[in-house]
Order: C-alpha cells, then sequence, then structure tokens
C-alpha cells in the first residue's frame, strides 16, 4: 500500500456533521435571503440599536458593496452573497442555564460537549447558535471583581459607552471586505472586559454553532484586558454538512492594556461547506502580551491571520498557527505582526499539514517600523505534505523601516518518510496509527501551548482525521 | 518446530536484484544465534525483510513464526505476533515522547492480542512496568519525557531500543548490529539487554559484521553469512574461528574467482 493510499481522507470522518432539521423550523426570526439595505436595517430594528450602530451598520455596507473582492488568498469568487442568510435568531431569549435552552438546541450542545466541559474547566461559557448567543454563564466569582463577559448585543445595551468607544478602532469597518460585512450585518460575539489587576486563571469559551444550510455567521468579538490583568479566551466552532455553502466572517478586535496579558485560542473545525473568512488583530501596549493560538482543521477556505500591532515599549506578541488541509480544502492561514515601538518580541510559529488533494499555507506579514529599535523577532513555519497531490505555499512578506533589528526567518518542507513509517510499525502501529503519530508530533509546539483538555481534543481530531483511510 | 523458522528464504530489491539467496535457519526461545558477515553479504537485508520492510520483496520462501507464515503480513503484524527489530539507526520522531510513544506501541500489541478491541494497558500498570524497566536496563528516566531518538546519542538510541524490547515483549527479538562504528559502551547496552531478556519467552537473533557484541552475548549458535547465505553454521566456536581466520576462508571459491 503507497503512503497517499494510506492516509487519505482527512475529514472522510466529520463528526459534528449532524444537522438539526426541527429547528430550523421554530426559529424565531429570520432574514429573508440576500443583502441590502433593508436586510441590515431589519436587523437594527430588531435588535433596538441606537442610531450610531445604524449609521455604522449602513455605512458599512456601503464599504462591502464598493470593495473588490480579493484576488489572492483563495477562491472567494465561489461565494454566493444572495443566497446566504444573513441574520437568524433561534430564540427569543439568552438562556443562563442549560436547560432553559430549546430541547432540540440543548441537544446539539450536550452532542458537542459544552456543558460538560463547563462544569469541569472553564470560568464561562457563550453559546452562539445561528445569529445570536442562547447562553452565556459567567462563574459569580469573576463577576464579582467586575469582570464582564458578555454576548456583543448585550454589552451594546448595557455598556454603550465602552463598546462605542472601542469598536471599529482595531479593525476599521473598511479594513478588507469581509470586515466591512461583518461590520454591516454582525451579530452575537463575545464582549469581555478584564479590570486592572484581575487575572482569570480558568479559561472563558464560547462556542459558535452554524446549524441552518446557506446560514451566514458574523460575530464580533471585543475583549479589553486592562493593566496587570489575565485572560484565556477559547473559541470554538462546527457546523452541520450541506451541499451547499456557507459563510463565516467574524471580526475580532483586542486591547491589551501595559502589562495585560490576552491568550486568544481557536479550534476551528467547520465542515468542509463553509468559508471562513476572519479578521483577527490586537494591540498590546507597554510590557503587554498577546497570544494567538490558531487551529484550522475545518471549512472549504479558511483565509485568516491573526494580527498584533506592538505599540509600547517591549510588548510581546505569539502567533501560534496550525493549519490542517485535507481533501477539497485551502487553508490559508498565517499571522501578522507589527513592531511599532522599540524593544518589542515577537515570535510566529507556523504548521501545516496537507493530505489528499488538500492545499495549506502560511501567509505573514512582518512589520519593523521606524524607531522601533531593538525589536526582535523569529518566524518559523514548518510544512507537511503527505501526498504527492497537496500542497503547501508559503508566503512571508518582511518590511523593515529600522536598522537596529534582529530578525530570524525559518521554512521547512517535509513529507512522511517511509522509514519513519516503518520504524513505528515495526513496534505494532498501523500505517495510519503510525502517520496520525508524526503528524501529532509535528504539531506538538502548538498543541503542547493548549490547556490538557484542549491538546487532548486536537490529538484525537488528527487521529479521526487519518483514521477510516485505510483499506 | 523452532519459534521462528526461515525455509529458502529468498529477498530480491523492488527492482528485482537478488540479495537473499536461500536461506534456511530456526530460532527458538530461549537461543541467542548470531549471524556473522561481511559487508554487502545482505545481512541488514535479511533484517529488514523479516520485520516486512516495503522495500525488500521475498520472491521465495517463508517465514514461518510459531508456525504461521508471515511473507504477506506487514510490519505492524509482524510486531504484533511477537517480532521486534532493534535497529542500527532508530529514526526520530519529532515531538512524540517516549513514554507516550511506549503507550501506544504497548496498546496496539494488546489491542492485536485481545482480537481487535481496544485493551489499553492501565495507566498504572504502565508506568510501574516501565519504571521498572527502565531502571533494570539503567536507562535514565530523564529519556522518558524526551521526544523519540530526537537529539539521542548513539548509546541513549539503542538504550531505548532495548526499553522497547523489553516492554513489547518480542518472541523472537533481530537486533542489526551490523556497522563496525558503535562504541563499546553501545554494544555493552544491546548486549545487556539480550542477555537480560533471553528465556523460556525469548529468543534472539543478533547479526553483526564483528565479533566484539559477540564477547559481550554468548551466542549459542553462531551462522556464517556470506553472498546472500548461510555458509556454515555451528556453536560459539565459530566465531572465534572466525576472528581469527576471517571471512575470505568461508566465501565459496566461484565467487573469489568473480
Amino acid at each position: 500500500m503507497s503512503e497517499t493510499e494510506i492516509v487519505k481522507g482527512i475529514r472522510d470522518e466529520y463528526a459534528y456533521g449532524f444537522a438539526n432539521p426541527d429547528e430550523a423550523e421554530n426559529y424565531f426570526f429570520k432574514s429573508g435571503r440576500g443583502l441590502s439595505h433593508e436586510v441590515v436595517e431589519a436587523i437594527a430594528e430588531h435588535k433596538q440599536e441606537p442610531e450610531w450602530m445604524r449609521t455604522f451598520r449602513h455605512r458599512s455596507l456601503d464599504y462591502f458593496l464598493a470593495r473588490p473582492l480579493p484576488e489572492w488568498g483563495g477562491n472567494v469568487a465561489e461565494i454566493d452573497f444572495e443566497n446566504i442568510y444573513y441574520y437568524i435568531k433561534p430564540t427569543e431569549k439568552q438562556a443562563q442555564s442549560w436547560e432553559d435552552l430549546p430541547a432540540d438546541i440543548l441537544d446539539t450542545w450536550d452532542k458537542l460537549g459544552i456543558p460538560e466541559a463547563e462544569k469541569k474547566y472553564l470560568a464561562g461559557v457563550g453559546a452562539q447558535y445561528e445569529s445570536e448567543v442562547v447562553y452565556h454563564k459567567l462563574q459569580a466569582d469573576l463577576e464579582a471583581k467586575g469582570v464582564l463577559f458578555l454576548d456583543m448585543d448585550s454589552a451594546l445595551r448595557e455598556h454603550e459607552d465602552i463598546v462605542k468607544q472601542y469598536i471599529g478602532t482595531i479593525i476599521p469597518q473598511n479594513d478588507n471586505k469581509f470586515a466591512a460585512l461583518n461590520s454591516a450585518v454582525w451579530s452575537g460575539g463575545s464582549f469581555i472586559y478584564v479590570p486592572p489587576g484581575v487575572r482569570i486563571e480558568l479559561p472563558l469559551q464560547a462556542y459558535f454553532r452554524i446549524n441552518a444550510e446557506n446560514m451566514g455567521q458574523f460575530e464580533r468579538t471585543l475583549i479589553i484586558v486592562d493593566e496587570d490583568a489575565y485572560v484565556h479566551y477559547v473559541e470554538g466552532c462546527t457546523a452541520p454538512i450541506y451541499s451547499s455553502d456557507s459563510l463565516h466572517s467574524a471580526v475580532v478586535e483586542i486591547v491589551v492594556k501595559p502589562r495585560g496579558r490576552c491568550r486568544y485560542t481557536t479550534i476551528q473545525n467547520w465542515s468542509n461547506n463553509v468559508f471562513n473568512l476572519v479578521t483577527k488583530r490586537a494591540v498590546a501596549y507597554e510590557d503587554a502580551t498577546m497570544e494567538w493560538v490558531d487551529g484550522n482543521l475545518g471549512s472549504k477556505l479558511t483565509m485568516k491571520y491573526p494580527a498584533i500591532w506592538l505599540m509600547g515599549d517591549r510588548a510581546h506578541g505569539e502567533v501560534l498557527s496550525i493549519a490542517f488541509a485535507g481533501s477539497g480544502q485551502h487553508q490559508d492561514a498565517g499571522g501578522k505582526v507589527v513592531h511599532a515601538a522599540p524593544n518589542t518580541t515577537s515570535v510566529i510559529t507556523s504548521k501545516s499539514i496537507s493530505k489528499n488533494g488538500g492545499r495549506a499555507g502560511y501567509r505573514g506579514l512582518l512589520e519593523v517600523a521606524k524607531g522601533a529599535h531593538g525589536a526582535k523577532s523569529k518566524v518559523v513555519c514548518d510544512a507537511l505534505i503527505l501526498d504527492d497531490e497537496s500542497r503547501s505555499d508559503t508566503y512571508p512578506y518582511i518590511r523593515v523601516d529600522e536598522n537596529d533589528v534582529d530578525l530570524g526567518h525559518e521554512a521547512t518542507v517535509s513529507k512522511i518518510g517511509e522509514e519513519q513509517l516503518f520504524y513505528l510499525m515495526s513496534r505494532g502501529l498501523s500505517e495510519a496509527e503510525a502517520s496520525a503519530m508524526i503528524v501529532s508530533g509535528f504539531v506538538e509546539p502548538i498543541t503542547k501551548e493548549l490547556p490538557l483538555e484542549y491538546a487532548v481534543e486536537m490529538n484525537r481530531l488528527i487521529q479521526l482525521q487519518m483514521e477510516g483511510s485505510v483499506g | 518446530m523452532a519459534y521462528l523458522e526461515l525455509k529458502n528464504l529468498h529477498v530480491a530489491l523492488e527492482d528485482g536484484t537478488p540479495i537473499v539467496k536461500g536461506v534456511d535457519l530456526s530460532v527458538g526461545l530461549n537461543e541467542k544465534h548470531a549471524i556473522m558477515g561481511p559487508n554487502g553479504s545482505g545481512k541488514s537485508t535479511l533484517a529488514y525483510a523479516l520485520m516486512g520492510h516495503p522495500a525488500y520483496v521475498v520472491t521465495e520462501g517463508e517465514i514461518l513464526l510459531d508456525g504461521e507464515d508471515l511473507v504477506e503480513a506487514g510490519a505492524d503484524e509482524r510486531a504484533q505476533k511477537g517480532l521486534f527489530l532493534a535497529f542500527q539507526y532508530p529514526h526520530a520522531i519529532p515531538g512524540v515522547t517516549v513514554t507516550s510513544f511506549l503507550r501506544s506501541a504497548i496498546n496496539a500489541i494488546r489491542k492485536a492480542k485481545a482480537g481487535g478491541t481496544d485493551d489499553p494497558i492501565p495507566v498504572k500498570e504502565f508506568r510501574t512496568e516501565i519504571l521498572a524497566a527502565m531502571d533494570r536496563l539503567k536507562v535514565p528516566r530523564e529519556l522518558a519525557s524526551r521526544y523519540l531518538n530526537d537529539g539521542f546519542s548513539g548509546g541513549e538510541k539503542k538504550r531505548v531500543e532495548i526499553l522497547q524490547m523489553a516492554l513489547l515483549r518480542p518472541k523472537i527479538a533481530i537486533l542489526d548490529e551490523t556497522d563496525s562504528g558503535l562504541d563499546i559502551d553501545a554494544l555493552r547496552i544491546v548486549a545487556g539487554g539480550v542477555n537480560e531478556l533471553v528465556g523460556p519467552e525469548m529468543g534472539a537473533l543478533v547479526i553483526t559484521h564483528y565479533q566484539r557484541i559477540l564477547n559481550y552475548v554468548s551466542p549459542d549458535h553462531v551462522h556464517v553469512f556470506v553472498g546472500g547465505r548461510i555458509v556454515e553454521s555451528g556453536g560459539p566456536e565459530l566465531a572465534h574461528r572466525l576472528e581469527a581466520e576471517g571471512y575470505d576462508a568461508f566465501i565459496p571459491k566461484e565467487e573469489v574467482a568473480a
């Protein structure tokens, strides 16, 4: 048996592809298909938003309509914007307890293991189903310390001043076509504020689930970590397998104030019919640390390059990115770091795996502005290609306007060697198990950064994707 | 019948070049065999072919393990049925710790023994076993949490090969020690492992070029391997004769002429 046969069929075993057909008929509110100022107005009206937000949405739609589709990255021309549902509200009210959710929706969350995870190792959970966050809960002691963790729509109602102060300042509404789209039709997402000196030891998690066919999910997340504070935010995403495409286009804005630290972990496991076009950007001030841990296993096309602007002296940024592309998948992932202050440091580590005709790549930008002397950065991108049909690309853009810098860049491309496989098999492991072990080892520098539960999940997903492919 | 029986075994490269040209050999449990031969005689090919390396094709003959022919079986199946090959140069698997690799390998073999249903070794039992084996074989404990063979010294790699042999409990272990480059320390490790583990539950076949390792492992049977064949078999005295006379005395006349 050849290597190609052995490890074929990444994602043949997508475990979260179940749909919930009954629920789709019971939605509380559903916009029609297609995008227009009327749809935008209907969303704003339904949410009873303040005038400034309506204006923000309408202007964003104008930007979206005016901008051409990007011609780089992946093939976004396939997206049929007129066939998408831009807003679906599944329930009338948000639940504070899982039992208050309609049985069908609760069943979905149970299958995904979210209520169980909340009990075991999370400090707070947000669960978004289609356009709205249907469940939200934060541990009482954190609430008492002044931590805010709520969905973005509630935040706009209850903390309008903070939202107004920050929204669209890290990622301007006209930053790119998909950020403009999100700004026009956003709904849901998380709002987090961590007060000075508060360190949240357990992760806060948000889970995003698309259930309806041709759904567009446009959550908007804003995280503000105040001075000396710390938060680890984790998001997971899945969707059913449908024959026609869905669209997920999120915007995530993060501010990390002096000496604060924010870690943002994503395990993206969308089904293979989801376009995943996400803009994520953080600013880090003096001595602050921002870390993006970005695992991309699912979707049809992902274009996502979590960015960090190092704005204050000695700020530190890290991007750890995994892209895993199987048949019919294109993962255009990576990271961007802009050194805009002296003595700032950054590390970008990217691991991509492509298999069975999949295409995975690294696209990165490293920029050092004039005056950011003493900046240090290291970029490492490694690609593992599992067969001859698959492809890996590396686009490392570097722009440096300062002489006193220390930059390193390493890139490797490798294949699973027959000798490595034979060695493991001679110890009793099947070819699939041996391949999975080599792949798990390859991504280990990133999985070891995950909390144990997520590392286990990540390895399990890799295993699943390598199994079911033999014989 | 001995536990491992090779009958008229012929092995060729994928392009058809014959390397092993008719080997008959019986290795029983509780037996130590040595195959000695000059460079290029096909000893390593024999070792890899026995373990099922895809680059070597058995063109004729049988490999019987406990009476079952393994010629068609993959390397994983051979391992599950009780064959083990200690590599001369084991491969590095970056990112996979020795512990996690050992657990997976033990569980793969347990699963096969349980007829294909998962039967993972209990965590506590695994921990006890691995620590006991490491101490017995003098494997430094810090190796357990390092990535398998990644950046290991020659001696560390050998220690971990022998540790695997101890924990996977094969019936027949083949040790490929053809290279002369091994230091005495590494030889002692391998020999110590063989002496420790050969017994009523395991037999061993040590493949080597030099007599040196046999100063530490006393083989019950020695086979001289030249031109893809066993040309002479005997007891331990054969190894000493080889050391004194060299391989030339064993090379058939027509091959010298050629």
